[in-house]
């Protein structure tokens, strides 16, 4: 199977893929979260700096085509494990942010061959509470209102006037919440079995939390996540709610590079 | 044409809507008082008898975790009006079949009601309406695709005669189906499906099964209608008759005008209680994208701009509501007829909210006595 690599889209057999490609170097793939890819995040430019940035969109999420093959994270894993086993890229460099980091999770569990490091951001993906407790609030039985408190350290930012927005633009942010359900409907934003397989992961791994998340705290959820990846740091990262690559980019992209570099955190 | 009583078994006694923010999924069933229930469900089971009375047919439709409807297995009520009744055809429009996670009991509930009434029923399937999707429990996304898997199954395990088969597809996994009772009907109940969106309309259009439409009016109507028959017409389908079509919609006769309206306002209460928040009435991948683009740009898709603040008139004009004295209302019900190319059967949505008993029994009276002959002429009965 061979891989057409352009500017925009790329295609892993058979799926293709939107595409955001930035800067030179060892591969960074950058998994993006329910939010999907902003070309315009300041947190590309500044991961760039350090190698080239690959940022898919997934099937379902911006303008990346749904595949019909593709419905669950599992599929999301091994797909982007082919991309990496195509091209044959080495060393590379994951981050995964909330859904993205569960999909990162479930790619290092599977296999790290092609792994140097591994970055999650907010991860979701796991189960630590009892069967009546969510560790994740539902956002799909709660006001939009309410998600956007949750999820953001300032609600007002993410507030979208969808007046001032273009049709690609708000089918993009409709195509981004069909696509969440999709792949996190049940079980809710996790694999009960991920938890158990996190200890498979051998490589350097970095967990960063927003300091002020109140969609899943770094104190429970970020913490059982680390205790279950041998030798895995937690940092926080103040001024950021769940999405620190939105609301601190500066910040979580030079704690990524200390990270980088070869130190700890 | 053939007209169907149908009622939502809505428990209507509920606190100050300031007091809660949905009707539906979460409102605390504590609200429900269960000896007042066991009365409405008596009362909704003898209005059911006496339509079969005054010749009508009988539907039932479900619902879940939600006081505008308090049939959450169209399959146990109809259970009980199928020894009930005698001579009603018994349509369940319909059991949701993309919510449930089991569709060879689907086969089995409905063969049962079937052979319990001597083959009256009439298997309706729905998608579910989009509140259905946290209280049914499951994914809006690619549900079509999972509907139409549940249906193979399900008309294969009432087709199926010669001992089990099994079952391995995309959505469903199934050992050994081999159902008792099978259906009393051959090769099965007729099958209804409601239909919104062109591609749901071209699908049931293909399979000629009956398609129905609720409180869509007049332009909704003749869209999905022609959609049906555009998708024959390509397949080069013999042309559907008019018992395929179904529309459902409010509907009172008084003896006059304004007791006909008086008696709709009342039926109005199931749209004028609907307090349902956003995150249940667009759940993710529920609608077509293009659809969601376009509520987010302030549209509403049809009629459902005239649901949000609901007035007799409007819904009257646009054939939401047929209403007032029989006259009026035949020729309101003649007018869609002709606006959608003809159609065999009216689903009356003829009880809700405080219309009470004695109320609805009059509006059956008069559109039985008065307005049903006249509607047997339009098309052939089926």
């Amino acid at each position: 199977m061979t891989s057409n690599l352009s500017e925009h889209r790329l295609r892993v057999r058979g799926v293709d893929l939107e595409v955001v490609e930035r800067g030179q170097g060892p591969t960074i793939l950058w998994l993006h979260g329910e939010e999907g890819v902003d070309p315009g995040c300041p947190v590309l430019d500044l991961m760039a700096a350090h190698g080239r940035v690959l940022a898919p969109s997934h099937p379902g999420f911006g303008h990346s085509p749904d595949a019909a093959a593709i419905d669950t994270i599992d599929d999301l894993a091994y797909l982007y494990l082919d991309l990496l086993a195509e091209h044959d890229r080495r060393e590379v460099v994951v981050i995964g942010c909330s859904l993205g980091g569960w999909i990162a999770a479930e790619m290092a569990v599977k296999c790290t061959d092609r792994l140097a490091r591994l970055v999650l951001v907010g991860p979701l993906g796991i189960k630590v509470g009892d069967r009546e407790t969510r560790d994740i609030p539902d956002i799909f039985a709660l006001h939009p209102d309410e998600v956007r408190r949750l999820l953001y350290r300032d609600p007002s930012r993410a507030t979208v006037d969808y007046a001032a927005l273009t049709d690609d633009q708000l089918t993009v942010l409709a195509r981004n919440r069909e696509a969440t359900a999709l792949y996190a409907w049940e079980p809710y934003f996790h694999n009960p079995k991920l938890r158990q397989r996190l200890h498979r992961i051998t490589v350097p791994t970095l967990l960063v939390w927003g300091a002020d998340d109140r969609f899943v705290g770094a104190g429970y959820y970020g913490a059982a996540y680390r205790d279950a990846i041998p030798g895995a740091r937690l940092l926080t990262i103040d001024g950021a709610g769940h999405f620190p690559h939105v609301e601190a980019p500066a910040a979580l992209a030079a704690c990524i590079r200390r990270f980088l570099d070869g130190h700890d955190g | 044409m053939r007209a169907w009583f149908f009622s939502e078994n809505a428990y209507h006694l509920l606190p100050d809507p300031k007091e809660y923010d949905s009707i539906r999924v979460k409102l605390p069933n504590r609200y429900y008082d269960p000896k007042i229930g066991a009365d409405l469900y008596h009362r909704f089971i003898d209005e059911w008898q006496i339509a079969e009375d005054l010749g009508l047919e009988i539907m039932v439709n479900e619902h879940h975790q939600t006081a505008t409807n308090l049939n959450p297995s169209a399959a146990v009520v109809m259970g009980a009006l199928a020894r009930d009744t005698r001579k009603a055809r018994l349509l369940i429009l319909g059991n949701p079949i993309a919510n449930r996670r089991e569709p060879v009991r689907v086969a089995e509930e409905m063969a049962m009601v079937d052979v319990y009434s001597r083959g009256r029923l009439e298997c309706g399937f729905v998608r579910g309406v989009p509140y259905e999707i946290s209280a049914g429990n499951h994914r809006p996304t690619r549900m079509m695709e999972r509907f139409w898997e549940a249906h193979d199954l399900i008309v294969k395990a009432w087709t199926s005669h010669d001992g089990p088969f099994n079952w391995e597809g995309k959505y469903f996994h199934h050992r050994e189906v081999n159902i008792w009772p099978r259906p009393y009907q051959e090769p099965h109940p007729p099958i209804w499906i409601t239909a919104l969106s062109p591609q749901s309309a071209r699908d049931v259009g293909e399979r000629g099964y009956v398609v129905a439409c609720f409180l869509t009016g007049l332009d909704g109507t003749k869209a999905v209608f022609g959609h049906y028959r555009e998708r024959r017409a390509e397949l080069k389908l013999p042309t559907a008759a008019p018992d395929r079509f179904a529309y459902a919609a409010l509907v009172y006769v008084g003896e006059s005008d304004e007791a006909g309206y008086a008696g709709a306002r009342k039926l109005m209460w199931y749209l004028e209680s609907n307090k349902v928040p956003p995150q249940f009435t667009s759940p993710p991948g529920y609608h077509p994208t293009a659809t969601t683009v376009n509520t987010m740009k302030g549209g509403s898709p049809g009629n459902f701009r005239l649901f949000q603040n609901p007035a007799l008139g409007p819904l009257m004009e646009v054939g939401v509501v047929f209403a007032g004295n029989p006259d009026s209302v035949y020729g309101q019900i003649k007018k869609m007829y002709d606006h959608v190319g003809g159609f065999g059967h009216l689903l009356i949505m003829g009880q809700a909210g405080f219309l009470d008993h004695d109320e609805t029994v009059k509006g059956m009276q008069m559109f039985a006595r008065e307005v049903y002959p006249r509607l047997k002429e339009l098309g052939p009965r089926a």
